[in-house]
């Protein structure tokens, strides 16, 4: 690390943090281009797995080590297993599937770009000289997040339960089927978060009854 | 009770008549004839009563103001001279007698009540001209006469001839009507006041600065509602109301309230020679010229009516000589006479199941099926006709004893051109009116033909009016011309030896004339049968003359004309016939001149409105429409499309917010 | 280490993520878009996180905090989400974005290809 004494510090002259962020950084960002423009949806939930986890990386490198377990812990584990869920219920392609982007991919595509354009050159011009010093005791250790969490973020943090439960609620209701099903199917996707039926039976017949509703 | 206090009930009380006629009228059928006729004959008996109390002496003024109202003050004024005590006491017993009348005419007609309370209205906004001391107040009741006047024109509604006539009665009058009010403003304006007698008093002093104008205007309205050329044109065609209507309306009252009113501010008019011969040559182109047309008339009520316009003529004429006791006595046994005349015809029609006199000529004993409409119609037509002893002769000779005086030098009051015209359009039409008046008689009594049906007698209320009707045509004039001049300007009204002579010479030989060329044409009526059948003749008299109107225009090709050669009319008139039917084509004039130049505006106005202005506002239109359909169609549905664009505008939107920020 | 790096490639994430929301047709991938949003702004907070604890001692740490929330809420999201999906793709039998198409003005023939079952329920819907 460098000493605060050494300012300015150059762009051409990286230390080896800079340079591990950065070739972690694009692993993650061609992980993420690949996530969103790969015509194997089930790939691409799997490219989704190595930009998170290359995130998780990058959070670790900012010294913020219980936010990069975290995500490793919330989005690799859980998160992208109910992606591939929800891509099974729904009966997804397994294989290559033309159309999976959308007539208005070239807007989106310049909408993107701008935002990106605008993004960049504002956050470069804004924090060109600014300099993070890593050094020191970590920023993001279990310890101080915790202490911090639970001394200054109590009441938001506890709200969040509050949100969850309801978050588990909505979804529970969201994916049962109608009560007033006269012919159920025999076996259905209820809660994603519950049992995965089979792929083939998950059909589409109580469309006309909750369709009429 | 004080005169005043009578005065003010004699209006009012036909018009609480009126009120609780038109709320009554359905809900409690059997009050509504008590409700016609008890307040009317109470009005009469006050009316008598206003005048013996006045008794032809001052006038009886009281004046009232409400509130203020402008720098020119309107008030309910009284103002009772010897005039509208008498003219009050001659419309309250016409409207009387055709109450009474009504009561039997339109027996079943279902829409009596409406009917009754709008002629008891009507009597009491006459009442209320007659008795009023103030322009404005006169004004009022001047038109609510004229609406009256619509409504019951177009009492038969369903008759197209009736709807038509109606609303030409109504747009001619107040065609007439907007100079009028004008006139009355200037007029007002000069005098500072509406009060008839400051006006009078303003003229009397000199103080009138516009005479002519002023004047002019007001002939106008009075031509209007008097009938008088060139605005006469409603007042035959108005006819196609019913009989009583006709009678009190149309012959003895609203068309008299020019000439009240003329004569009432004759001062107003005698401040300008012009005026006076506009006045006279309007009264002797209107006696003439509708003595002319009533020899052609077919229908016997048009006949009647171009005989009305002819004596309103009369008493223009008079006035144009200066001379309102005149005027005055001529209307009063006007109004008497041809009431009866209208009801006698009404009578008539009803008996006979027509209007037509060329039917009537080829039916024979009418006479004896109708005697009391025969007895007193004989009366009234030697009355119009002026022979002595009957009243029509005393009034008439005292117009033209008016004239003459004029003409022979006594011009302080009128030019001597005025007496002129009007002397000789008098005499002339004395002629004339002694012609239509025989030729009517002969017709409508002394027809060969088909036997007349037997439709039973006439209802007791209709011929019980006709003589007391009768009294007055018979006698008034002879009684009232000594006695009048006490009541008027005291000014004499006896005949003069000259006029009675001529007038009453050329009314016999008229008659003789007419009675001869009945003579000859008598013999054709049988070789060209015509006719006409009442569809209901056992209805009652409304009914039977609704049908007999709307029945002549299909059988003969017009409402006034009748291609009968055994018309003595048309012997007499020669080629002037034809065009003497047709109201020597006034109405064809003014729908060259009027008419169509309005409609043609009407359309231009409506092609403006449609086309020019109807574009720009869809136009106006049409531009947020095709933004709308731009718009409409950016809702793809596809919530993508929508967040492109959302996102879009977000960048943009910082972008400028980060070169604003930074000054860029 | 410069904060430009982790701000410039949470700029850059959070883009293909943006390009992913608006270009991809299936829901379950534009989930994943957002997924992709959401932690490009994680890593900004954290990396402001870390950047103001050491330059301003600011011991509050809530950009660290408040990725915490996000994670939490992500997941919940992410619950809620799917089983949205699942609801629509069981009454429409799609579950693709472009074909859902009911706040289309005029909206009348929506999803011609789905086949029986998708035509009803766009017509009784």
């Amino acid at each position: 690390m460098s000493p605060l004494a050494q300012a300015p510090h150059g762009f051409l002259s990286p230390t080896g943090v800079e340079i591990a962020f950065l070739l972690v950084g694009l692993v993650t960002f061609g992980a993420a281009l690949v996530t969103v423009t790969t015509r194997q949806l089930v790939h691409a939930a799997l490219w989704l797995v190595v930009a998170l986890g290359g995130l998780a990386v990058e959070y670790l490198l900012l010294t913020a080590e219980f936010i990069a377990w975290v995500q490793v812990l919330i989005y690799v584990g859980s998160v992208v297993v109910l992606l591939l869920f929800g891509l099974m219920l729904t009966k997804a392609p397994i294989g290559r599937s033309p159309d999976a982007d959308s007539g208005n991919r070239w807007a989106a595509l310049a909408v993107a770009v701008a935002a990106a354009a605008a993004l960049v050159w504002v956050v470069v011009d804004a924090f060109r000289t600014t300099w993070i010093d890593l050094g020191g005791a970590a920023a993001g250790s279990t310890k101080v997040t915790g202490a911090s969490l639970f001394q200054n973020w109590v009441l938001p943090f506890e709200a969040l339960s509050v949100l969850l439960l309801a978050a588990l609620v909505g979804a529970i209701v969201l994916s049962r089927k109608a009560k007033a099903d006269p012919s159920p199917p025999p076996v259905n996707g209820r809660a994603v978060t519950q049992s995965s039926p089979p792929v083939t039976d998950s059909g589409i017949y109580p469309i006309e009854q909750e369709g009429a509703r | 009770m004080t005169t005043t206090t009578l005065a003010v009930l004699v209006p009012l009380l036909p018009f609480l008549a009126a009120t609780a006629g038109l709320l009554l009228g359905r809900t409690a059928p059997g009050f509504v004839r008590p409700l016609a006729v008890l307040p009317t004959l109470a009005a009469l008996a006050l009316a008598i009563a206003v005048a013996v109390d006045q008794g032809g002496g001052r006038a009886v003024q009281t004046h009232t103001e409400l509130t203020p109202t402008g720098s020119v003050p309107i008030e309910l004024a009284l103002d009772i001279d010897g005039f509208a005590a008498l003219v009050a006491v001659l419309v309250a017993f016409v409207a009387t007698c055709v109450q009474i009348y009504s009561t039997g005419y339109l027996r079943d007609d279902p829409r009596y009540p409406s009917y009754a309370a709008l002629v008891s209205l009507f009597t009491s906004a006459m009442l209320l001209v007659v008795y009023s001391g103030d322009l404005i107040v006169l004004l009022v009741g001047w038109e609510v006469m004229g609406i009256c006047s619509y409504f019951l024109v177009g009492h038969y509604w369903e008759t197209p001839e009736a709807r038509a006539a109606s609303i030409k009665a109504f747009l001619v009058t107040k065609l007439g009507d907007v100079p009028f009010l004008i006139g009355l403003f200037a007029l007002a304006t000069d005098a500072g006041s509406f009060r008839i007698t400051t006006v009078l008093g303003t003229v009397a002093n000199g103080g009138l600065h516009h005479p002519t104008l002023v004047g002019l205007l007001l002939l106008c309205g009075v031509a209007g509602k008097s009938a008088q050329f060139p605005l006469h044109t409603w007042l035959p065609d108005a006819m196609a109301g019913p009989t009583p209507v006709s009678a009190l309306i149309h012959a003895a009252t609203m068309v008299a309230a020019g000439v009240y009113f003329v004569a009432r501010l004759l001062p107003v008019f005698e401040a300008s020679a012009c005026v006076m011969v506009v006045l006279a040559v309007m009264g002797a182109v209107t006696m003439v010229g509708s003595a002319l047309a009533a020899l052609a008339q077919d229908d016997i009520k048009r006949v009647l009516a171009y005989s009305t316009i002819g004596q309103l003529g009369y008493m223009t004429g008079a006035l144009a000589v200066g001379d309102r006791g005149a005027a005055v006595f001529h209307l009063l046994s006007h109004g008497a006479f041809k009431a009866l005349l209208f009801l006698a015809a009404g009578v008539v029609i009803h008996a006979a199941g027509t209007n037509s006199l060329a039917v009537m000529s080829r039916t024979s004993g009418l006479r004896d099926r109708v005697p009391d409409a025969y007895w007193t119609m004989t009366v009234a037509l030697l009355a119009l006709a002026a022979i002595p002893p009957f009243s029509g002769f005393f009034s008439k000779e005292s117009v033209l004893g008016a004239a003459e005086h004029v003409a022979t030098g006594h011009t302080e009051h009128a030019p001597g051109s005025a007496g002129w015209i009007v002397l000789v359009a008098g005499l002339v039409t004395a002629l004339l009116t002694a012609a239509y008046a025989t030729r009517l008689w002969l017709l409508a009594f002394r027809g060969r033909g088909t036997q007349a049906a037997d439709h039973g007698r006439q209802p007791l209320s209709m011929t019980v009016v006709l003589w007391v009707l009768a009294v007055p045509s018979l006698a008034f004039g002879g009684l009232a011309y000594r006695l009048l001049p006490d009541w008027f300007d005291g000014r004499a009204l006896a005949p003069t030896l000259t006029t009675s002579v001529l007038s009453t010479g050329l009314a016999l030989v008229g008659g003789l004339v007419t009675y001869g060329a009945w003579q000859r044409t008598r013999s054709l009526a049988a070789r060209v049968p015509l006719g006409t059948v009442a569809a209901h003749p056992e209805g009652d008299a409304g009914l039977v003359e609704a049908e007999a109107i709307a029945a002549h225009e299909p059988a003969f090709g017009d409402v006034a004309y009748a291609p009968d050669p055994a018309d003595p009319g048309r012997l007499l008139l020669g080629p002037l016939h034809r065009h003497a039917a047709e109201g020597f084509h006034l109405d064809a004039v003014y729908d060259v001149l009027l008419v169509r130049p309005v409609l043609a505006a009407a359309s231009l106005v409506q092609f403006l409105d449609r086309e020019v202005v109807e574009t720009y506002v869809r136009g106006a239109g049409a531009l947020p429409r095709l933004l709308g359909a731009a718009v409409r169609r950016a809702q793809t549905g596809n919530v993508q499309t929508y967040v492109s664009a959302l996102l879009a505008g977000t960048v943009v939107l910082a972008v400028a917010v980060l070169l604003v920020a930074t000054g860029a | 280490m410069h904060l430009a790096y982790p701000a410039v490639l949470s700029a850059l994430l959070f883009c293909t993520g943006l390009y992913g929301v608006l270009a991809r047709r299936n829901a379950i991938l534009v989930l994943m878009s957002v997924e992709l949003m959401l932690n490009a702004v994680n890593l900004n907070l954290v990396a402001f996180d870390v950047w103001l604890s050491k330059t301003a001692r600011d011991t509050l740490h809530s950009g660290q905090a408040l990725t915490l929330f996000t994670i939490a809420i992500a997941a919940a999201e992410i619950g809620i989400g799917l089983a949205i999906v699942l609801a629509v793709y069981r009454n429409r039998g799609t579950s693709d974005i472009d074909r859902l198409r009911d706040t289309a003005e005029g909206h009348q023939s929506g999803t011609p290809t789905d086949g029986t079952a998708g035509e009803k329920a766009e017509a009784t819907a």
